[in-house]
């Protein structure tokens, strides 16, 4: 019934929006999760496309974050999304290609100005077919509030010891929370917490496709580290830091209450606007002085083009020019902190955006663990992941136990090709 | 003889059927359509990209595999912790309530009334967030509230812990539903005629034994229909826990109801993608659920119930 009446909203919704658009133009709608970009669509990127192409009109229609899948899987099999999907990366757009609701992008002009890396979010498992055009990346590391660390003479980790030793200090010093972070929302402690300093650990990529290949396991070594790591966190989080949200934790960092916040670059665009300090930022520290840094640099966002589209040409023209260097510069300095996947350089005005953009000719790059391929069935890992980090975060469960059970739920539906 | 014949067979009072069926066909559409095609979904899946017939592979599924039976019987569980609660509290306070509302000597009645059943026509998504934020150990007013009296060491990250998530939001729940069984009975209460009252004090029955003799037998058919009300509403809810913890119900899943499962199970959540089958069969058994539980009210209290006629 809930998704019939669903159904029945969207198709109202459609029709009235097609009814008030006016005739002589192709009307373009993206389907988006990012609600809060709405202001920097519709005040820079869509005028800046519009005043080039004439005749095409292009509205930004984004769902809340958490329901933006279950809304678009719904709308996409009513037949009343719009022209413009916006693409989680991997697997889950995956489906959608497969299931033929968004369309092949190889021939689309400029798709080549992409990196076969930046393009692997949105590209089948044999490599040849490409369905979105790669839009923007997220790192990961740590932004911290620079007047806190200058006024108890602190300076940036290099090394875990040095990390430790650094929110020890804080802590002793008790004005601040050392970090902010809660685990009531769950994803922050994975996305944060584990996805953040994991790479360091399991080597990155390397350890990374040798999960997907079958050749490591959940519960060796580089998998579980992070986790005990993770643990130790618990002693510098807030008070009630078991029932802080995520929200609470952005507030508790630029009110200036707390010093270190685990972070993804997104974070940039609100702290830039909202803290009143000084705001620096570090990537994950490595186990020992010298080591390899691994950063997390995940391809977050791409546009795709819905098969079902009325307007495709104009779709096309449209994803065409967000696969321009135009649009690179535009979209990376109107979000700071998501930074653009082509070859072309993007000059980046906002310094921590630079600062984190700077890793990765420092560090090695890889994407989140549990992205590709290993969450596609049930139970899901990434899920999981958000359940079991909250749970280590928690003291509820030993990060042994923890990571035995991911590894038990993947064993269920994943077999690798040995 | 042609009347008799007329007076034998009357003419189809088709006006019944006319006024009936606006009613009757938005009705068959929008729920006895979607039900029984969820059931009969409930009874496919997706085999190798086709669909196929597997009958009640996916109950079996549900029940047993411990991939679903774990989050299954573990979202059952709660959710019979969710309705126990709700019964233990909800309705004996609401029939307290409803008692010393009806009480005439009781001053500004109306207020109460009202200010008591604001909550049942706000949003959860506005209970769920109010809670929130009064009980957040950042911001929240309930550790300072506390803290003033003395109470301070008694506040604790309720929502964020295992042990108590589930209970502050049965507790949340509670607050704001308790004007339901309030209204019913208040007016239960008020119906019953004075003449019984005035007997009953007649005879000396007065103040609480005339509430327990008289006034309870006579309005207990009003409490099992907001029994029934209480436990259809705990067996399908969904918003609180999703507006307050998540669709991952947690910490640790210790709040995840029936319908957390299944929006978790049938929409997707995040990286997990929508199985509209295993969803199907999710919201099967809880319609079976419910209706079990309806039936057997139905069949052993409601049929045992004495009702008085004035």
């Amino acid at each position: 019934m809930r998704k019939l009446s669903l159904a029945a909203t969207c198709l109202a919704a459609a029709a009235f929006c097609s009814g008030a658009a006016r005739a002589e133009d192709t009307t373009l709608t993206i389907e988006s999760w990012r609600t809060d970009d709405i202001a920097i669509w519709q005040d820079k990127i869509i005028p800046a496309f519009e005043k080039t192409h004439p005749g095409i009109t292009v509205r930004f229609s984004p769902t809340a974050p958490t329901e933006y899948n279950a809304a678009l899987n719904a709308k996409l099999d009513a037949g009343s999304a719009g022209d413009l999907i916006t693409c989680r990366p991997f697997d889950a757009s995956l489906a959608l290609y497969d299931k033929h609701q968004i369309v092949s992008l190889n021939d689309l002009p400029g798709i080549d100005d992409f990196s076969s890396v930046a393009k692997a979010a949105w590209t089948t498992d044999d490599g040849k077919t490409t369905f979105c055009v790669p839009m923007a990346s997220v790192i990961h590391g740590f932004i911290y509030n620079a007047d806190i660390f200058a006024e108890l003479g602190l300076s940036e980790p290099k090394t875990n010891d040095e990390f430790f030793k650094l929110l020890e200090a804080i802590k002793t010093d008790g004005r601040y929370v050392p970090m902010a972070l809660g685990t009531v929302d769950q994803w922050e402690a994975a996305t944060m917490g584990y996805q953040n300093i994991g790479p360091t650990y399991w080597k990155g990529e390397d350890g990374r496709l040798a999960l997907v290949a079958g050749k490591q396991k959940l519960t060796d070594e580089g998998w579980v580290e992070p986790y005990r790591v993770l643990k130790r966190w618990s002693d510098y989080l807030g008070d009630g830091y078991k029932a802080q949200t995520y929200p609470d934790s952005q507030n508790l960092f630029t009110l200036g209450r707390a010093a270190i916040f685990p972070a993804g670059s997104w974070e940039i665009g609100l702290f830039s606007q909202q803290a009143q300090f000084k705001l620096g930022a570090f990537p994950p520290p490595v186990a020992s002085a010298g080591d390899t840094c691994y950063i997390s640099d995940h391809p977050d966002i791409g546009l795709g083009l819905n098969a079902t589209s009325k307007n495709a040409e104009a779709a096309r023209t449209f994803l065409s020019w967000v696969a321009s260097e135009e649009f690179a510069t535009l979209y990376s300095n109107a979000l700071p902190g998501f930074f653009a996947l082509s070859k072309h350089q993007a000059k980046l005005d906002n310094e921590l955006a630079k600062k984190f953009l700077s890793w990765r000719n420092d560090c090695q790059s890889t994407i989140r663990s549990t992205y590709a391929i290993v969450s596609r069935g049930t139970p899901n890992l990434e899920n999981e992941t958000w359940n079991a980090s909250a749970n280590v975060l928690n003291g509820v469960e030993p990060p042994e136990t923890a990571a035995k059970r991911l590894q038990d739920g993947l064993d269920r539906w994943y077999k690798p090709a040995k | 003889m042609s009347s008799a014949k007329l007076n034998r067979w009357p003419s189809p009072r088709w006006h019944i059927l006319v006024f009936l069926a606006p009613a009757l066909s938005v009705y068959t559409a929008l729920m006895v359509i979607p039900l029984a095609l969820t059931l009969r979904q409930s009874l496919y899946n997706g085999v190798d990209g086709t669909l196929a017939f597997v009958g009640f592979e996916n109950f079996s599924k549900l029940l047993f595999d411990p991939t679903w039976a774990t989050s299954f019987w573990n979202a059952l569980s709660n959710n019979l912790v969710f309705f126990v609660i709700h019964m233990a509290l909800q309705n004996p306070i609401g029939i307290a309530l409803a008692a010393l509302l009806a009480n005439p000597k009781l001053r500004l009645a109306r207020f109460y009334r009202t200010a008591i059943f604001v909550p049942t026509i706000l949003s959860f998504v506005v209970v769920g967030f109010v809670w929130k934020l009064i009980l957040s150990p950042l911001w929240g007013v309930a550790p300072s509230m506390l803290k003033a009296i003395g109470l301070g060491w008694l506040f604790a990250p309720w929502l964020g812990r295992e042990d108590s998530a589930l209970i502050a939001l049965s507790l949340i729940s509670v607050w704001q539903f308790v004007g339901m069984p309030m209204i019913l009975i208040y007016a239960a209460l008020l119906s019953i005629p004075d003449e019984v009252l005035e007997a009953a004090e007649c005879d000396g029955i007065t103040g609480w034994s005339q509430f327990f003799k008289i006034k309870l037998p006579l309005i207990l058919p009003t409490i099992g229909i907001a029994s029934i009300l209480t436990f259809v509403g705990n067996f399908n809810a969904f918003d609180l826990v999703y507006v307050s913890q998540g669709a991952q119900a947690g910490p640790n899943y210790s709040t995840d109801l029936l319908g957390t499962f299944l929006y978790r199970t049938f929409f997707g959540f995040q990286l997990q993608l929508g199985d509209t089958y295993m969803g199907a069969t999710i919201a099967s058994m809880m319609f079976l659920l419910i209706l079990f539980g309806v039936c057997t009210y139905l069949f052993f209290v409601q049929r045992r119930l004495q009702r008085y006629q004035f």
